[in-house]
């Protein structure tokens, strides 16, 4: 009864060095990704009255769509209800830089638009943010993936980047 | 060693059968509505028949989700754990009125859930998102359930407690202290939704207030999320570690190292749950890193697992005469319908891990969060690695509790592989359409932006489904089979527990001493979510009214 040491046998030992540096390898390749390229995910942006934001009108989702702010450059006010996007349609030209700033007046939602980085969960009361730069021309859909109702799978919109 | 003698009261098997019954059934009904989710991603949409029964795809994916995911679970894991303690100690539980007490609070919370989901008044899936609001029956229904365990789990601290009073100095029996282990979790983990549910849903959904903060509700949810995938994933990790090497005719390959795994997923599977809201709005990127860090942390024990549970297979099948680098997998016994069905489980485990670890990994979320690859991981996780383990246990414990023999052994084989070869077809074409950027929850037959390139996989989705359905049709009569059958066993069913290869008094003491693990677990959970839970909870901003969209 007065063993304290843990029995460890020698191919066994291999692995867990194996698994540590393993883990170790991904979180880096995690990191490198999130603060030298830069890939993030979204952080807290400001808070909204969900009861509102999209009558008040000082509220920039009373009037949801695309502002130019400079050259190429585009916030995006995109606002989620039960069960569509508003503005359905944004254009913009290639090489655009938008950041979109995404709330809901009712449920939660997601906003994701296909082939690009941007996939945000849409929270009632917050405002999701964030940005991505159109480099092809093209049909860029953007669908709610998550389930906010009967008409959920009815929800999209379409981004169209013109050469 | 001394022979396995000690066996259950007629009374204790028939309170462990009951637990399994409940559990049974859930899936039996949960399970109808898998393949009509699948169909109808293949096109063939057969919601429109089940009117006026069943009101929308959405009520179906209620039913799936609750009762696969949290009931058969919950049901299935209490009643194998209560086992587990009474066989484990070879002492029957302290107070079994206590145990009995839990039983039937979860027994009431199932029917006030089941209820408003069946009056489709709670078409909110078993992640209910506020500020969508269910009938009031629902959130208090699934709060009994969980309380119902905690009393079952507080009958089996008072069981352990007993045991080490009568046997100080003695290494508590695997398969006892891992079952009080998973307990212990359960019961940490779950403050998260028991805070969600009694400071906000329970009383918004009685309309004693008027409105919610969805963004602290899915932080409560998450808190209890994630941890809550190790409850399902722990009692069949105590399958693989203590019972199947047993089960192939061979030993457990280290005690201690199983010990450890089992401790080091009390630590490290609850203050991870920000890896479920990476892109959430509300929660700094910062503590979202944190939290991808400490996910890939509690990846090591199921490193660990891996090696333990493969090492002690390969000595079993060596034993048999097995040889070869690998060519000993063929030596495993695999026409015993539980290895076949735990192996292959074991096997798909395997690539939902990986899956996980993608999932995990931060900022690659932002490609599958919320896309059918999360539902084609969880597939592989719970509803392979830990469901198809769980049949694979109630080939021998039904039998076992019964006294009948099993009914037609060789359907069961065909069951386990049937859930396998649907599960690769199904979870592959789920994990590819992910990646496409298809929505998860979502009737993809009727989606107006569904490109054409997604058809052909939307059609194995369906072919998949259909053979999980089989599958599942085969397991079901196997149990009735079984339950029904005339044909008792010669004498009891020997009860499949391992040895170690080192004898367990060679376990080191400071893996089966209780209190710092516990409050070392305890402590990272303040760490890595104090602060944030401090400043959501200090900002809450009370703005959701609640909404029915179904």
């Amino acid at each position: 009864m007065s063993t304290t040491s843990l029995h460890v046998h020698p191919y066994e030992k291999r692995w867990i060095i194996f698994s540590i540096v393993l883990l170790i390898v991904f979180t880096a390749a995690v990191a490198i990704a999130a603060f030298a390229l830069g890939i993030q995910v979204p952080s807290p942006e400001q808070r909204v009255d969900p009861r509102t934001v999209a009558v008040d009108p000082n509220s920039p989702w009373s009037n949801p769509g695309l502002r130019e702010i400079a050259p190429g450059r585009y916030e995006a006010y995109i606002l989620a209800q039960t069960w569509q996007f508003q503005p359905r349609e944004i254009r913009v030209p290639v090489g655009s830089r938008v950041t979109f700033y995404v709330t809901s007046k009712d449920v939660q939602h997601t906003f994701k638009i296909q082939d690009t980085n941007i996939n945000v969960q849409v929270v009632p009361g917050q405002v999701s943010k964030l940005t991505v730069t159109f480099k092809k021309p093209g049909t860029y859909p953007f669908i709610c993936s998550e389930y906010c109702g009967v008409g959920h799978a009815g929800m999209f919109g379409q981004i169209i980047v013109t050469p | 060693m001394t022979a396995q003698t000690y066996s259950l009261s007629p009374k204790e098997k028939s309170f462990v059968s009951w637990h399994l019954l409940v559990a049974m059934v859930a899936l039996a009904l949960g399970t109808l509505f898998g393949p009509l989710q699948a169909f109808e991603h293949a096109g063939l949409n057969l919601y429109p028949f089940l009117q006026p029964l069943i009101k929308s795809y959405y009520q179906g994916l209620t039913l799936h989700g609750v009762l696969n995911a949290l009931v058969w679970t919950t049901f299935f894991i209490t009643g194998f754990l209560t086992f587990n303690v009474i066989y484990g100690l070879k002492r029957p539980l302290r107070y079994p009125t206590l145990n009995q007490v839990g039983f039937w609070l979860m027994i009431v919370g199932l029917v006030m859930a089941a209820i408003p989901i069946l009056l489709n008044k709670a078409s909110v899936l078993y992640t209910f998102y506020p500020p969508m609001k269910a009938h009031w029956a629902y959130y208090v229904g699934l709060t009994l359930v969980v309380v119902g365990s905690w009393v079952e789990g507080y009958g089996f601290y008072f069981t352990y407690a007993a045991w080490r009073k009568e046997n100080p100095g003695e290494r508590t029996p695997f398969i006892a202290f891992a079952s009080v282990l998973t307990m212990v979790l359960w019961q940490i983990a779950t403050l998260g939704v028991a805070v969600e549910m009694l400071t906000m849903l329970i009383p918004w959904s009685l309309g004693l207030i008027e409105t919610v903060d969805p963004q602290l509700a899915r932080t409560y949810f998450w808190f209890t999320g994630h941890p809550l995938v190790y409850f399902w994933l722990l009692p069949a990790y105590i399958s693989w570690y203590a019972m199947l090497p047993k089960q192939v005719g061979g030993k457990m390959f280290s005690d201690s190292l199983a010990r450890l795994a089992f401790w080091l997923f009390l630590l490290l599977s609850v203050p991870l749950g920000f890896h479920h809201q990476y892109v959430d709005p509300g929660v700094p990127a910062g503590w979202k890193f944190v939290h991808a860090v400490l996910t890939f942390s509690v990846f090591f024990p199921s490193l660990l697992t891996a090696f333990t549970v493969i090492a002690s297979l390969e000595y079993g099948a060596r034993k048999n005469g097995g040889t070869g680098l690998f060519r000993w997998v063929l030596a495993l016994p695999w026409r015993d319908p539980s290895v076949a069905a735990q192996l292959l489980a074991g096997l798909l485990f395997f690539f939902g891990g990986i899956g996980g670890l993608a999932n995990a990994a931060y900022n690659v979320n932002l490609e599958l969060h919320n896309t059918t690859f999360v539902p084609g991981h969880f597939h592989l996780t719970v509803a392979t690695g830990v469901t198809l383990t769980f049949m694979g246990v109630s080939y021998w414990l039904v039998p076992y509790l019964t006294g009948k023999k099993l009914w037609k052994p060789d359907l069961a084989r065909w069951q386990a592989w049937l859930w396998f070869i649907g599960m690769i077809i199904f979870s592959n074409a789920m994990h590819v359409l992910g990646i496409l950027g298809a929505p998860r929850r979502t009737p993809l037959g009727d989606a107006p932006y569904v490109p054409a390139e997604w058809n052909s996989r939307l059609l194995q989705v369906g072919i998949g489904g259909g053979i999980l359905f089989i599958s599942a049709i085969l397991y079901f009569a196997v149990m009735i089979g079984t339950a029904f059958s005339k044909v008792k066993v010669e004498k009891e069913v020997e009860v499949p527990v391992a040895e170690a290869l080192q004898p367990v008094s060679q376990t080191p003491a400071w893996l089966d001493r209780w209190a710092p693990w516990v409050y070392a677990a305890l402590a990272l959970i303040v760490i890595a979510y104090g602060p944030q839970l401090y400043e959501q909870i200090r900002n809450i901003s009370l703005t959701s009214p609640g909404f029915r969209v179904w």
